[in-house]
């Protein structure tokens, strides 16, 4: 089995992904990013776990994706109440943490 | 009863307590109460007397040269006593009771009773005395505002002395000789409302406290020197066997003797004696016959090793005690004649026969000291109650207001001619066998001068007495009122003194010797103190001397013969006479001399210490604390505690100033940290693994 494919893959995918995270304005969009990073890493460890012959890559992979859920929902509701507060998500303009 | 004899002190104690806290509600002020308890005592007493007499003399002790028994010995004494003493070598053993009071480390003060024919004698005497005194009081005092605290202070006045004369350490008899000094205070001021009686009573305390000072000193040495005990048995043994130094030993003696010449009004402390008579008579009587003045006497028999090898009195001449013995039998003597209040001359008696006995005591005449301290109490007694009854009818104590006095007082009359005659030394009464002892013991001990200033007192007792029964009883009667006998109250007391006063003197004569036998101890035997054989001389040479007095008395004021009225025509016996009057100036030396030096340059002195020194102490302290209170307030509170405080402050606001400008609130600008942070570490990861 060839492992270099699939740490190739994620590692563009990580890269895109931390691209839109830091560059995107919309925050939507740095939410699917984000999904785009945790997926890059199921694949690592899926293929990991495929490379040693173990179950352990895919039971972290479940594991991953189930956080991501739960992050996700969290972050859309974040997202959602700013859309509600401010009719924008450009997170240039969310600067209230400000010290 | 002679090892409980702890209840004897313990009766008037619990009297004192039971009338100070139930006496007013009690009839007659609780006057009973105290009655009660010192008759109980006195029945005690006599029991106690009865058991010692017929106690078996078991204690062998050696006298001479460390032969067997206690193994007491003194140096260098002559073996010529030797025979003489034989056959006194065993004595009644005391009878000890102790229990320990604290203890201190490894010493145990211990407090107990130290029964010896001595403690018994002077049991019954007080006991006795006190008796009489308080049936006497319970008529003379009746009307008296205060009598509820009058019997308390007479009983624990009676109890002080009886503690003390029961007394096994020196600390528990210096608890009773202080307590009878309070107890004294407390009487001579009874009448306190007039300023005289209570400088009476302060100068009492204070005088016998000046003394008493040396006996704290005495004491204390004592205790160190005789390997941290203050037992007296003890005491005495090692003072007698050589086991304290002798200059220690002279030095404890002094300092002890300072509280006898307070106490007993011993010149040149004795001013405060005669203006005791600002208390109540009783009082007077009581003070002056058993308790308060004879304490000293008794300290000095007590602890005799001490006195006998701190003074030397084995090797005769003079010594300390014995010279103001003898000093204090002429001066007081002499100062009775110049006295217009009956109770003064009483009181200069005393002074004078206490100087008898100090000086019997230091001479060696032992038994003879304590013999006539026996005897004294008893016509002393009787001559104070004597006045107390004759002040009873005329009110007053002046003798110029009294006379002829035997026509309205027949028994007063009689019993205090009786007291007289004992205290003037004439044959058989009490006063003449112990002077007499006195004298044969100042000259056969080798005190030639004691023995001489002994006669000459004598002689002029004799005399002053003569002038105050003179005076009081016969003549014409020159005060006012009608003068009446007194009740049986203060009559039988007298008849039971003045029976006491006649006889009491056989006891102790030659061929009886009884007394000696009795008080005979230990102490005594260990130290060699010689029992001298009645000398017909000396006995014949005193009874002229007190006859002469008398009869030159008599010649003065009942003839009228002599030169009278010489201290208006002579100058030098102006001088005399006024000397005498105002008793040798010795009270204007301590109040103007002593007093007055003390309170003038001494106190300007302590004021200007106090100004200059101790002010200039106190302010230096003063600026010299604000000057670190202001140094350390500039320079290490707000300098450098504030400023570390402030400064620290300052850092973190400085801090937190300069990472506040990273926290932009811009979630992609802390994403890119984050990666850039990660990417770093994870370079170094791979650096550092490979």
């Amino acid at each position: 089995m060839i492992l270099n494919q699939f740490l190739m893959l994620a590692a563009v995918l990580f890269c895109i992904g931390v691209y839109g995270v830091l560059a995107r304005r919309n925050g939507v969009l740095v939410l699917m990013s984000i999904e785009l990073i945790l997926n890059a890493v199921n694949i690592n460890l899926i293929a990991f776990g495929a490379f040693h012959d173990t179950i352990a890559g895919q039971v972290f992979a479940l594991f991953v994706i189930a956080v991501a859920a739960a992050e996700v929902g969290v972050g859309l509701a974040i997202v959602l109440l700013i859309y509600r507060n401010r009719r924008s998500v450009d997170l240039t303009e969310i600067n209230m943490m400000k010290g | 009863m002679l090892e409980n004899a702890w209840v004897i002190p313990a009766l008037p104690v619990l009297s004192f307590f039971i009338i100070l806290f139930f006496g007013k509600r009690l009839p007659k002020g609780g006057a009973w109460v105290g009655v009660a308890a010192v008759a109980l005592a006195f029945g005690l007493s006599v029991v106690a007397v009865g058991q010692w007499i017929s106690r078996p003399a078991t204690l062998e002790v050696a006298t001479h040269h460390g032969s067997e028994g206690e193994g007491q010995t003194v140096e260098g004494d002559d073996p010529a006593h030797g025979a003489a003493e034989g056959e006194h070598d065993a004595v009644r053993e005391p009878v000890r009771r102790e229990v320990t009071w604290f203890s201190n480390g490894p010493i145990d003060i211990k407090v107990g009773t130290h029964i010896d024919g001595l403690a018994v004698a002077m049991l019954f005497v007080v006991t006795t005395i006190a008796f009489a005194v308080h049936v006497f009081s319970t008529n003379y005092m009746a009307d008296d505002v205060r009598i509820t605290h009058y019997f308390a202070a007479l009983s624990l006045f009676t109890a002080g002395m009886l503690v003390m004369v029961t007394a096994s350490t020196t600390l528990l008899l210096l608890f009773g000789w202080e307590a009878m000094g309070l107890c004294s205070f407390m009487l001579i001021g009874h009448w306190w409302e007039k300023h005289e009686n209570s400088s009476a009573a302060l100068k009492a305390f204070f005088t016998t406290r000046t003394g008493d000072i040396g006996l704290l000193v005495g004491i204390s040495i004592l205790f160190f020197a005789a390997g941290q005990t203050f037992d007296i048995a003890t005491l005495n043994e090692a003072a007698l066997t050589g086991a304290i130094s002798k200059g220690v030993l002279t030095v404890g003696a002094i300092a002890l003797f300072c509280g006898v010449i307070g106490k007993s009004a011993q010149f040149p402390l004795h001013t405060w004696l005669p203006d005791a008579m600002a208390g109540p008579t009783p009082v007077s009587a009581l003070i002056h016959a058993a308790t308060m003045v004879v304490a000293g006497v008794y300290l000095v028999a007590r602890v005799y090793g001490v006195f006998w090898e701190g003074f030397n009195i084995a090797a005769g001449g003079v010594n300390l005690g014995a010279v103001i013995g003898g000093v204090t039998v002429l001066i007081a003597a002499l100062l009775a004649f110049v006295q217009t209040d009956i109770k003064r001359v009483l009181a200069y008696s005393t002074v004078s026969q206490l100087g008898y006995m100090v000086m019997a005591l230091c001479v060696g005449a032992w038994t003879a000291g304590v013999f006539h301290l026996f005897t004294h109490a008893m016509f002393k007694g009787l001559l104070f109650l004597g006045s107390g009854s004759v002040s009873h009818a005329v009110h007053t104590f002046d003798m110029r207001e009294m006379g002829g006095l035997r026509k309205f007082m027949p028994t007063t009359y009689k019993t205090f001619l009786v007291g007289s005659i004992a205290l003037a030394g004439l044959p058989p009464l009490a006063g003449f066998w112990s002077k007499d002892e006195i004298l044969t013991g100042a000259s056969a001990g080798g005190f030639p001068i004691m023995f001489w200033m002994g006669v000459v007192g004598a002689g002029m007792t004799a005399a002053y007495m003569t002038r105050c029964v003179w005076l009081t009883f016969f003549g014409e009667y020159r005060g006012h009122g009608h003068p009446h006998e007194s009740p049986a109250a203060i009559t039988v007391p007298l008849i039971a003194l003045a029976f006491l006063a006649a006889v009491a003197g056989f006891l102790n004569a030659p061929g009886v010797g009884l007394f000696g036998d009795w008080t005979n101890n230990a102490v005594t035997l260990a130290a060699g103190v010689e029992h001298h054989a009645f000398s017909p001389f000396i006995a014949v040479t005193s009874t002229l001397v007190a006859i002469a007095g008398i009869g030159l008395a008599a010649l003065w004021y009942v003839r009228n013969a002599g030169p009278h009225g010489i201290t208006e025509r002579n100058a030098a016996a102006r001088a005399g006479y006024t000397f005498l009057l105002n008793r040798y100036y010795l009270d204007h030396l301590y109040t103007d001399g002593i007093v007055g030096s003390i309170k003038g340059p001494i106190a300007r002195a302590a004021y200007w210490i106090n100004q200059n020194v101790i002010d200039g102490i106190v302010n230096g302290v003063g600026i010299a604390a604000r000057k670190a209170g202001n140094f350390t307030y500039d320079i290490l509170d707000q300098g450098m505690v504030d400023g570390a405080i402030n400064g620290s402050a300052a850092a973190a606001g400085a801090g937190g100033g300069f990472l506040r400008t990273t926290q932009t609130g811009r979630v992609q600008q802390y994403a890119a940290v984050l990666f850039a942070a990660t990417a770093i570490f994870a370079v170094v990861l791979i650096v550092v693994t490979i």
